[in-house]
């Protein structure tokens, strides 16, 4: 049966089934307001203190259905580290947005010696990135039992509860090796990977002895996903996740099928027993037959971007170099932004340094990557100056000179709106270099002398060094 | 014996038969007893489990795996892509070795696999007939071909195996060389006449001199079927764009119809061209932004604009082409970086692939790539997701992961 989809759901619908009291204490100035953002998935109902209440149960209830996501979310990791994984509304991100970003979980084994693993550990929670104002980081550790030998797991995850802090996947298809794992880790609530065919009632007992969430692995085969599902919501186990098998080179196509097919079935199809987040292994193409690791690893970054777009709710990584996890983090962060909302910064005026009235002044868009990126370059050339933020609606220089929204007139417009021409007293701008086509009507429309500026913002320095202050008209 | 004492005997037996079993019936059994009380790990069992046969409600576990089959269904779709040929042969009325078709989707692109892809994807290389700034490692596997485009275009064919070319006359900028369109028509045909794949002729964005030279390179390579790279609404608004449109019907050339990541612009755009030539004869670029640079947006267009026109917006039936080089712009790419980040010869042609490879999901047509690594990627890629039926895998394999030994420092 096709259940509805999110877009379907009124505000009407959700009002109806609140406490109705306009009491404001959700933030919202009434129940109507907190209806709309529930709907928009912007709010949860916790933030709705009256409808916890016992005499609302049934409403809750009945709320929480209606809003449930059709792949249910799922938390692995303890309070305070916790991270969810699935709860998504949508096949493609356009009809909606998004929820809870991949989590990319970097494997370690027990092979690895102490200091070995430490080390390795240390990368990992250390690793970070700054794109558009934000840290980039990787999200959890994946213990594989290399060794298959139990004593061997439980040193290596004993060694991992007393150093590092991030939620913990634990790999082993032999359930006893898992069990001591998972009981060297007391309250860290680990996913444990992985439930099949074989083992199944093992690794079930092991989960609900331990209260963790389990994976469930049927590689290439949905059937037996589901009927690993099946039963084991039968168990009483819900906190599930699905792995369809991620095979590299040949079988690629068979993974993105498989992951497609239940992601479509969870959400077109109302498919509850394959309504569970996503689980992909990317760490697979170090696993085949090819040996150079710079070849493994950019395949596994390749592989990654895919099963990113292809709707993984988590991943499993070996790669820890920079240049293979970039892309993937980036990728991840982008596909997760909310496709109704530009990442935008607010337009206006932005001064750096300590700007007289000769200090130059340049114009950029209002995409917030291209916002953060000149800032943080004007800032490395120590240049003072004043930046005229223009509104692009969002869009990068280079798009929205193609899209019409960077324009000589919008150049203009912004400029006399910065009132910047009263702060200095030339009437020079510099343009972006990859505006370098607006330069004539720019002159004409706002009556300064135009400067084509770099194309990369990186050449700012050299660029005033050599053209500011500019030479007379 | 108490009851207690009962359950300390029994205990440990019972939990272990109900570890494999998940249920016990005891049958032929009773008990007569003042307080009974089971001592059990936490969470071992459910409460219920122990309950005697009979009882309601017994969540029950199941002993053997409860069988739910996954039954694939075909969804069919009301539209189809249009099917749009690169390149003419001879007996065409061209001089290409062979021509190209893409396009044809009846279904969302490598998904759903469940039909077989009807035209493969096709890979242009680019040249450029002046010397643009370009991050070294891009350059670098070009370096010796740089002034010739024709060259340039020899080397991309025979020694990187590329099955069309994009010639971007870039001097003909205004604001760079201002060559002449006659100059501009005559590295074109150079071109031609050094490789006999299909080629991608691509302007330097200005409407009014891309116009003038289109027009000269339309009448010069009659009959080629180029992609002429691009057509604009700001041609409409420089009123050029039916000097174009009509030389390219004259001379039975392709359109690239280009907009900013905006739909009803698309088809705006196509309404007019529409006017002009056959839409079999228009592929659309609706912009690509490099990875981290809003590669998202151009993502998220390609997928809308694909599921409209299979949903039968005729408007966007057109195959679709993404300037994946443009990845270079971000300087992720090609900028120095701290040495965990490795080289931009490392980083440079992953995040080539990686943006063309979205877009590949996303269901774009052509790709305009340069770097050679990038380029191999892709085409590994695009062998495994086009053969049909997919190949075998290896189900035992999947999981080999978990346990491999994977040494090294990674």
């Amino acid at each position: 049966m096709a259940r509805r989809s999110i877009t379907e759901t009124s505000p009407i619908e959700v009002y109806r089934l609140l406490p109705r009291t306009n009491c404001g204490e959700c933030g919202e100035p009434n129940c109507m307001a907190f209806a709309t953002r529930l709907v928009n998935r912007e709010v949860s109902l916790e933030s709705c203190p009256p409808l916890l209440l016992p005499e609302h149960d049934s409403d809750l209830a009945d709320l929480s259905a209606l809003l449930a996501p059709p792949v249910r979310a799922v938390r692995i990791g303890q309070a305070e580290r916790e991270i969810t994984l699935g709860g998504k509304y949508v096949v493609q991100r356009h009809e909606f947005t998004y929820h809870n970003p991949t989590c990319c979980a970097l494997a370690v084994d027990d092979t690895l010696a102490r200091e070995e693993l430490v080390q390795r550990l240390r990368t990992i929670s250390e690793f970070s990135y700054n794109y558009i104002g934000r840290d980039l980081r990787l999200d959890a550790v994946a213990l594989r039992s290399a060794t298959g030998d139990p004593d061997q797991f439980r040193e290596a995850a004993t060694t991992i509860a007393a150093t590092c802090k991030l939620p913990l996947v634990l790999c082993s298809p032999d359930p006893d090796v898992l069990r001591v794992g998972a009981e060297a880790v007391p309250g860290r609530r680990p996913l444990l990977h992985a439930a099949d065919r074989t083992n199944w009632r093992e690794m079930a007992l092991l989960a609900l002895d331990t209260d963790s969430p389990l994976v469930v692995s049927a590689p290439d085969d949905l059937s037996g996903l589901r009927s690993l599902t099946k039963t084991l919501r039968a168990w009483g186990i819900e906190d599930l996740v699905l792995d369809p098998g991620t095979f590299v080179g040949p079988g690629l196509a068979h993974t993105i099928r498989n992951f497609s097919r239940c992601r479509n079935a969870a959400i077109r199809d109302g498919d509850e027993l394959l309504g569970y987040p996503l689980l992909g292994a990317p760490i697979a193409a170090f696993a085949g037959e090819e040996l150079d690791p710079v070849r493994c690893a950019f395949d596994e970054a390749l592989t990654a971007s895919v099963l990113l777009s292809r709707y993984a709710d988590i991943l499993i990584l070996q790669g820890l170099e920079g240049w293979s996890v970039l892309p993937t983090l980036i990728w991840r962060f982008n596909l997760y932004t909310d496709p109704r909302k530009p990442v935008a910064v607010e337009a206006g005026l932005r001064e750096f340094g300590s700007p007289d009235r000769v200090s130059p002044v340049l114009v950029t868009a209002n995409y917030a990557l291209t916002y953060f990126t000149v800032e943080s370059d004007i800032k490395a050339a120590n240049i003072s100056c004043y930046l005229v933020v223009a509104d692009t609606g969002g869009l990068s220089v280079e798009s929205a000179v193609a899209g019409r929204y960077f324009s000589a007139a919008g150049i203009a417009e912004a400029l006399e709106s910065s009132g910047v021409a009263e702060k200095v007293d030339h009437r020079v701008l510099v343009i972006p270099g990859l505006a370098a086509r607006l330069s004539g009507e720019a002159a004409e429309a706002t009556g300064w002398k135009v400067l084509v500026g770099p194309k990369d913002s990186s050449g700012l320095g050299p660029f005033m060094k050599e053209r500011w202050p500019p030479g007379p008209a | 014996m108490n009851g207690r004492d009962l359950v300390g005997a029994l205990g440990p037996e019972l939990l272990a038969l109900l570890r494999t079993a998940g249920r016990i019936e005891l049958e032929g059994f009773s008990l007569e007893l003042d307080e009974l009380e089971f001592r059990l790990p936490h969470g071992a069992l459910a409460p219920a489990a122990l309950v005697p046969p009979g009882a309601e409600a017994v969540p029950e576990r199941p002993s053997d795996l409860l069988e739910a089959e996954y039954v694939p269904e075909r969804t069919e779709y009301p539209g189809r892509i249009r099917e749009v040929v690169l390149g003419a042969t001879r007996r065409e009325g061209g001089s290409r070795a062979r021509a190209l078709t893409v396009g044809g989707a009846e279904a969302p692109a490598f998904s759903l696999f469940d039909r077989p892809i009807v035209n493969r994807p096709v890979i242009s290389m680019d040249v450029f007939d002046t010397r643009v700034p370009m991050p070294k490692a891009l350059r670098a596997p070009f370096e010796e071909v740089r002034d010739d485009p024709a060259a340039w275009a020899r080397l991309n064919v025979h020694q990187f195996g590329a099955k069309a070319i994009t010639v971007h006359l870039l001097s003909t900028d205004p604001l760079i060389k201002n060559t002449s369109p006659r100059k501009a028509a005559a590295t074109v045909e150079e071109v031609l006449q050094a490789v006999d794949v299909p080629l991608i002729i691509g302007g330097c964005g200005d409407p009014r001199k891309d116009a003038d030279v289109f027009f000269e390179v339309a009448a010069m390579a009659s009959g080629e079927r180029l992609l002429l790279n691009s057509v604009t609404l700001e041609m409409a608004t420089a009123k050029t764009l039916e000097k174009v449109a009509r030389a390219a019907a004259e001379h039975g050339h392709n359109l690239l119809a280009f907009t900013g990541l905006e739909l009803n612009d698309a088809k705006e755009l196509n309404r007019r061209l529409y006017e002009y030539v056959p839409p079999e004869q228009i592929v659309m670029d609706l912009t690509t932004v490099a990875l981290g640079y809003g590669l998202e947006y151009s993502f998220s267009i390609h997928e809308r604009a694909r599921q409209a026109a299979l949903m039968g917006d005729a408007e966007l039936q057109h195959p679709t082409i993404s300037g994946s080089t443009n990845a270079w712009s971000a300087r992720e790419a090609w900028m120095p970086m701290p040495p965990t980040y490795g080289g931009p010869e490392r980083r440079g042609p992953l995040w080539e692939a990686e943006t063309a490879i979205a877009l590949l999901l996303a269901g774009v047509d052509i790709f305009m790539m340069s770097h050679p690594a990038a380029i191999g990627a892709m085409r590994e890629a695009l062998d495994v997701l086009t053969s049909w039926p997919l190949e075998e895998v290896a189900e035992g394999r999947a999981n080999d992961w978990v346990t491999a030994a994977i040494g090294g420092e990674t």
